[in-house]
């Protein structure tokens, strides 16, 4: 019994994911930067990336409603930005009937701007692991020049955040076995302190194997040369092809960012 | 070059104060296969980290390849002794397959081309060069195994140290690991429960007992002598 993550990547083999994954995030890292640089209330330069992120998924053969769906993950934290509504100066659409709040034109757009680009930056990052599996996400971080450390981090988490969940699984099927009542006895399993008892035993056992597991893989890496320094296959040249592409994608971006400057 | 392993008056404590091992002698000459059998805690495992300095004698000596097991050695004794440990999960360590098979050569300052080179054959020495882009997660035990001897056949090991090879594994995978290691000709030395593999394979077995080698001599010889199995909570295949 194993735990596999839905992995957020989908197979369509692509012209999108044959592309190099080191393009594949600096577009996607570049992408975001400049949508986060367009200024507020640049309404057309935000249909226009999202036409870009709508290109993408029809270039990547995925629904392009998938895109927008998981990139509403987004809405939570952009909805922290509601309160400029009411906060920022300027000319008054309404006034709410409690606390005497009024809407304002200019912190409307704020926050409707804040939305959009949330959301389409969200997007980009979608359509990347959509197209990119994770391992060549974390081998383009390392040829990006990423430190290793950091890229090895993340590594490390995504090939043993399984194998524990897994482990959690078992302990927890195993407390589910024990966890038997007698007739007529009082069921002990009710008490709330119970329970986060049990629970608090199980998280340090976790915590205890983890912390074995980790002196063993340790050993593994020193046992097969390891001497503090990580080191990685360095990678193929890459195509005209390919930086085309990044360019045409990000040349597009810089665009739609530096014509809505101007137009500020 | 001597694929010997020579171990001296060996004898090893935890810092904890645990006497793991007592004075170990054991001698293993070029492409010898060795069986290590002995109850749970006997000190299979301690022994096989000190064939790679993992672990140090707290007293005596020990030799791979005619070299002693010291700082300015541990470089080229890794990449002679290939040890493999019990769980896949702690050999396998990189998400992708190829990437663990290439960690050893990799770390070893090969060039890439032999790098690569290297870890394709040693993919295709155990049958898994189909697996090369996948993710161990995923993996069956059985193939996990098989993927954890190539990571260390990538580095060319004079000297093959396994931990419990065939623990796990259903029948089917059991009996296509011990095909693979009767093919192999290197230096052995396996720990093991399955004593009908001990049989099998192994011509010499050493039984180790409370931290002590109790027995060591041919296979035939101390599997028939069941007054000896049965002293060490061990049984007759």
């Amino acid at each position: 019994m194993h735990f596999h993550v839905a992995d957020a990547y989908l197979d369509t083999g692509s012209v999108l994911h044959r592309l190099d994954s080191r393009v594949k995030v600096v577009i996607t890292v570049l992408l975001i930067l400049l949508i986060g640089l367009t200024p507020m209330g640049a309404f057309g330069a935000y249909v226009g990336f999202f036409a870009l992120m709508m290109i993408g998924a029809v270039l990547a053969r995925v629904d392009p409603w998938l895109v927008v769906r998981r990139s509403m993950v987004a809405l939570p934290f952009a909805a922290a930005a509601v309160t400029l509504v009411f906060t920022v100066p300027g000319r008054t659409l309404a006034t709410l009937p409690v606390a005497g709040l009024s809407i304002s034109e200019a912190g409307l757009i704020r926050f409707v701007s804040i939305l959009f680009k949330s959301m389409i930056s969200v997007q980009a990052a979608v359509l990347l692991m959509l197209t990119t599996h994770f391992t060549d996400m974390l081998w383009a971080l390392g040829a990006l020049r990423v430190p290793r450390v950091l890229v090895a981090i993340i590594s490390f988490m995504y090939r043993y955040i399984f194998v524990l969940v897994d482990e959690a699984m078992r302990l927890s099927r195993a407390r589910d076995s024990r966890s038997a009542v007698l007739a007529g006895q009082p069921e002990r399993g009710q008490s709330v302190l119970f329970r986060a008892r049990t629970t608090g035993r199980m998280i340090g056992n976790l915590f205890l194997r983890s912390l074995e597991r980790s002196e063993r893989v340790y050993q593994a890496m020193l046992s097969r040369g390891y001497r503090g320094e990580l080191r990685q296959l360095s990678p193929p040249s890459l195509s005209g092809q390919d930086v085309l592409v990044g360019l045409i994608a990000v040349g597009v971006g810089m665009a739609l960012t530096g014509i809505s400057l101007l137009l500020r | 070059m001597h694929h010997t392993v020579e171990i001296e008056n060996l004898s090893f404590q935890y810092p904890d104060g645990h006497q793991a091992l007592r004075n170990i002698s054991l001698h293993i000459g070029p492409d010898e296969k060795v069986a290590l059998v002995g109850p749970n805690g006997a000190g299979k495992s301690t022994l096989m980290l000190h064939l790679n300095g993992l672990l140090r004698p707290s007293e005596g000596e020990v030799c791979v390849g005619g070299l002693p097991v010291t700082d300015e050695n541990l470089g080229q004794i890794r990449a002679w002794v290939g040890l493999v440990f019990q769980n896949p999960d702690d050999q396998l360590f990189n998400p992708r397959v190829f990437d663990d098979v290439a960690f050893g050569p990799l770390h070893m300052n090969l060039p890439e081309e032999e790098v690569r080179r290297r870890s394709v054959e040693a993919l295709a020495a155990v049958g898994m060069e189909n697996y090369a882009d996948r993710i161990s997660h995923h993996l069956s035990i059985g193939e996990k195994k098989r993927i954890a001897i190539a990571t260390v056949l990538s580095m060319d090991p004079k000297i093959l140290v396994l931990d419990e090879p065939t623990a796990m594994l259903d029948p089917r995978s059991r009996r296509s690991l011990i095909n693979l290691l009767r093919e192999m000709e290197r230096t052995m030395l396996v720990a093991t429960h399955d004593m009908r593999m001990v049989e099998e394979l192994f011509p010499r077995t050493v039984i180790l007992d409370g931290g002590q080698i109790v027995a060591d001599g041919p296979t035939h010889q101390i599997l028939n002598d069941e007054p000896l199995l049965e002293a060490h909570g061990l049984e007759k295949p």
